[in-house]
């Protein structure tokens, strides 16, 4: 299976406490982002900046953001989804958030996200990656 | 957990404004809150509601640059928790209007700061003055039930 994984762990001061880290893979035209850890305004501006570059390198159909690991996301994170939906959006391409743990889901419903992009709750079962 | 004794305690937290410290603020603030007796989604509640509003003053009140201080106070009595968030930023003009949903000058911002913070606590009270800096406290109810626990 051609996979690309960049282990890539945002900037962290603390250990286990504050750090997002992203893992990117590349299956035909879809672009899997699985994100592990807390998404607020620290954590956004890097995680903006990863999916930007992955996406202007990528080009793909569908991005899909696995969620599963994310345990804590205000709007600072919210807006980066936002952000990069619209981007998505603008181009013909697709956002599908997977498997969003109770309180990050109950922030995409506040924020009316759910409405706008589909929000897998289990996730597509072709997850390339696997979840680690 | 309806006999529970709440004893009355405060901390104070003042850092930097950089945006590393949002999740410093959130953890000490959540931390504080469970020492007593609250739910697993009161706790999550607290956490938004702090992170929106230490981001809002590192963002607006002092333009997300790190050149000025903001304190988070947590007081707890038998009513609740009281959380307030002070910055010596620029201040807000109109505070109306900022706290209106999706109210933002910024493109990737949602604008949803405020809303989140009145969703998630029981009390949201903000006090401004241009060039002076942002107050924002916010007040958190014990509540009788706890199915959570």
């Amino acid at each position: 299976m051609a996979e690309r994984r960049i282990n890539n762990p945002l900037r962290n001061n603390i250990e286990g406490v504050f750090l997002l880290q992203v893992f990117f893979s590349m299956e035909g035209k879809e672009l899997w982002a699985r994100l592990k850890g807390e998404l607020d305004m620290h954590s956004a501006d890097e995680l903006r900046r990863e999916l930007e570059a992955s996406l202007d390198h990528a080009r793909p159909e569908v991005l899909l953001l696995d969620m599963e690991g994310v345990s804590f996301i205000d709007s600072s994170g919210l807006g980066v989804i936002l952000g990069r939906y619209r981007r998505l959006k603008k181009q013909g391409g697709r956002m599908v958030i997977c498997r969003p743990k109770p309180q990050v889901l109950r922030l995409l419903q506040l924020s009316g996200l759910d409405k706008i992009m589909t929000i897998e709750a289990n996730g597509p079962q072709n997850n390339p990656g696997g979840i680690g | 957990m309806a006999d529970q004794v709440i004893r009355e305690n405060s901390m104070t937290l003042e850092f930097l404004s950089l945006p590393e410290n949002v999740g410093l603020a959130r953890v000490a603030v959540a931390t504080f809150a469970a020492q007593v007796d609250i739910t697993l989604n009161e706790m999550e509640e607290i956490k938004v509601a702090v992170s929106e509003a230490v981001s809002n003053a590192i963002i607006h009140g002092y333009d997300g640059e790190p050149r000025g201080k903001v304190r988070v106070t947590a007081e707890r009595d038998s009513s609740g928790l009281t959380i307030t968030v002070t910055d010596w930023g620029r201040g807000i003009a109109d505070i109306a209007q900022a706290m209106q949903p999706a109210f933002s000058t910024d493109q990737e911002r949602m604008g949803l700061g405020f809303a989140f913070m009145q969703s998630f606590m029981d009390g949201l009270e903000v006090t401004s003055e241009p060039d002076q800096g942002t107050q924002v406290r916010m007040f958190k109810k014990y509540k009788g039930e706890r199915p959570g626990n």
